[in-house]
């Protein structure tokens, strides 16, 4: 690549990034040092920007990933603690996996209640694979009271549960 | 407020649940403009007054009203601080009862919470319940299968629900056990805070007892391990600790008691926390038969003691000698007929 200035080789390649816009600026090295910019240890060039580029993309990888609803890093979800938006958690689902369960405690999924207009025949039978998996393991532990509460939760779910319109809001 | 006798006075002071949700198709509040804030604020206000949660309910726009008025709803314990220092745009739907708060852009978009006297969480907890109920038919809360409900911070998400209580541990402070309750809370996931919630001191041994764990349960569960399991052992913890004091020297309890009763109806000035140390001591003495004082006098005197409830009640602004002054006239009154 020639300096901006003139027909010698640029030895100094200067990215700046303002308002979304790049700027490059490529100089020789008489007009680099002519425009003051310093070459520390009189480093080759192609090392400094090799640096440079080097640098970007090791930001990239290393947590800089952003979320295409609001714009957040996970970097930035991890030192705040907080979420930036619904989408946060579909586009860092592995590591927030992590987080929720250091905050929870341990507990990884949910298994309370859904809001109504979710309520869909595969819900209800995901529900019911858990409260199956929590009956068996209530009547292994012969915890009799709690078996019996769930059997009856189950007994809900498939009995109770009226089937949502497939399509439309629900005017309840 | 409701004229249902409460249960377990003695400890509970309150029983509040509170559910976190967020809207879907709008980002959480720590990454949404202005703009963004105010739109929220507008689509929900419309929501929460329309959708026949309650008898009465009341909008305030937080933005609007000044900062005394703000506080006097952190002191009625129907906003947090939080939202109530907040720079967001921001407001809060309240019932006629002051039984259900609605906040809009606390941390998360809304939280609901319903709140009673002693320890009744089941009546809190169902209000929330059909609150949300309600509120769904008209906004889409951010869900997710996985996860549940979706919340500005992990330690929300899934069921979003907090169940807490407001318990009054004289006894336990002074008997030296409050390290052992706040070591079994921690093994238990509970959080232990102060008088005003997260961040707030403890002021007149009352503190603020709430399940941390809000995923891998159904809210029903939950519920069932504070109200059967956490809320009985401790209530029973405090109510050893009194007899313990009763038993082991009853001399010194009425003296502490009776010094406190009588420093409250002599004093011309007080401080907030010390005029809450001494009620809790009275409170003490009135729950071991010592004194005779309603208890919900005492547990409303907690509260018109507060700086912004002084300023209503002499409806002007006070400087700091006034606001003592006030203060220590208004508790005079309350208990110049007591025995």
């Amino acid at each position: 690549m020639k300096c901006d200035l003139c027909n010698k080789p640029a030895v100094v390649h200067e990215v700046t990034i303002s308002g979304g816009t790049k700027k490059e600026v490529h100089l020789c090295l008489e007009h680099a040092q002519a425009a003051g910019i310093a070459i520390p240890g009189q480093q080759p060039a192609n090392k400094l920007l090799s640096k440079f580029v080097i640098g970007n993309k090791k930001g990239e990888t290393a947590g800089h990933q952003r979320c295409g609803g609001c714009g957040s890093t996970f970097g930035q979800i991890k030192q705040t603690n907080l979420i930036g938006c619904a989408e946060c958690y579909r586009a860092f689902e592995d590591q927030l996996s992590q987080l929720i369960e250091q905050s929870q405690f341990g507990h990884r999924e949910h298994v309370g209640r859904i809001p109504r207009k979710m309520h869909t025949p595969s819900h209800n039978e995901i529900r019911a694979r858990k409260l199956m998996r929590e009956l068996d393991a209530a009547v292994t532990a012969e915890q009799y009271e709690r078996a019996a509460e769930l059997r009856d939760r189950l007994n809900e779910l498939t009995t109770n549960v009226e089937p949502e319109p497939e399509s439309g809001p629900d005017d309840g | 407020m409701d004229e249902i006798t409460p249960r377990d006075p003695d400890v509970v002071l309150s029983s509040r649940v509170r559910l976190a949700r967020n809207l879907s198709g709008h980002p959480f509040l720590n990454r949404a403009s202005e703009t963004q804030c105010a739109q929220i604020v507008r689509s929900t206000q419309h929501v929460l007054l329309n959708a026949s949660v309650a008898e009465k309910i009341i909008w305030i726009d937080l933005d609007e009203i000044n900062a005394h008025d703000r506080s006097l709803l952190v002191e009625r314990h129907l906003i947090s601080k939080n939202l109530a220092e907040s720079t967001l745009h921001r407001g809060v739907a309240i019932s006629g009862d002051e039984q259900l708060s609605i906040m809009v852009n606390e941390e998360d978009h809304l939280r609901i919470q319903a709140l009673r006297g002693g320890s009744d969480i089941d009546a809190a907890f169902q209000q929330v319940r059909e609150t949300d109920l309600k509120l769904e038919q008209q906004l889409d809360f951010a869900f997710s299968d996985r996860w549940g409900y979706l919340a500005v911070c992990p330690t929300n998400v899934g069921t979003g629900i907090r169940f807490s209580i407001m318990v009054h541990l004289p006894g336990l402070r002074i008997t030296n056990e409050l390290g052992k309750v706040r070591r079994a809370a921690k093994e238990l996931h509970l959080a232990v805070r102060g008088y005003y919630g997260e961040g707030s001191e403890s002021l007149g041994n009352i503190f603020q007892i709430s399940n941390q764990v809000t995923l891998g349960s159904t809210e029903e569960d939950i519920r069932d391990i504070f109200t059967e399991r956490i809320m009985p052992a401790l209530i029973d913890y405090e109510r050893s600790a009194r007899q313990v004091l009763l038993k082991r020297n009853p001399t010194l309890l009425d003296d502490r008691v009776h010094r406190a009763l009588n420093i409250l109806r002599s004093a011309r000035l007080l401080k907030v926390d010390e005029a809450m140390k001494l009620i809790s001591r009275v409170r003490l003495g009135v729950c071991l038969d010592r004194l005779r004082v309603p208890l919900h006098q005492l547990d409303d005197l907690f509260i018109q003691i507060q700086p912004a409830h002084l300023r209503q009640h002499v409806n002007c602004s006070l400087n700091e000698e006034e606001e003592l002054e006030i203060r220590a006239s208004l508790v005079r009154e309350v208990l110049k007929d007591v025995d």
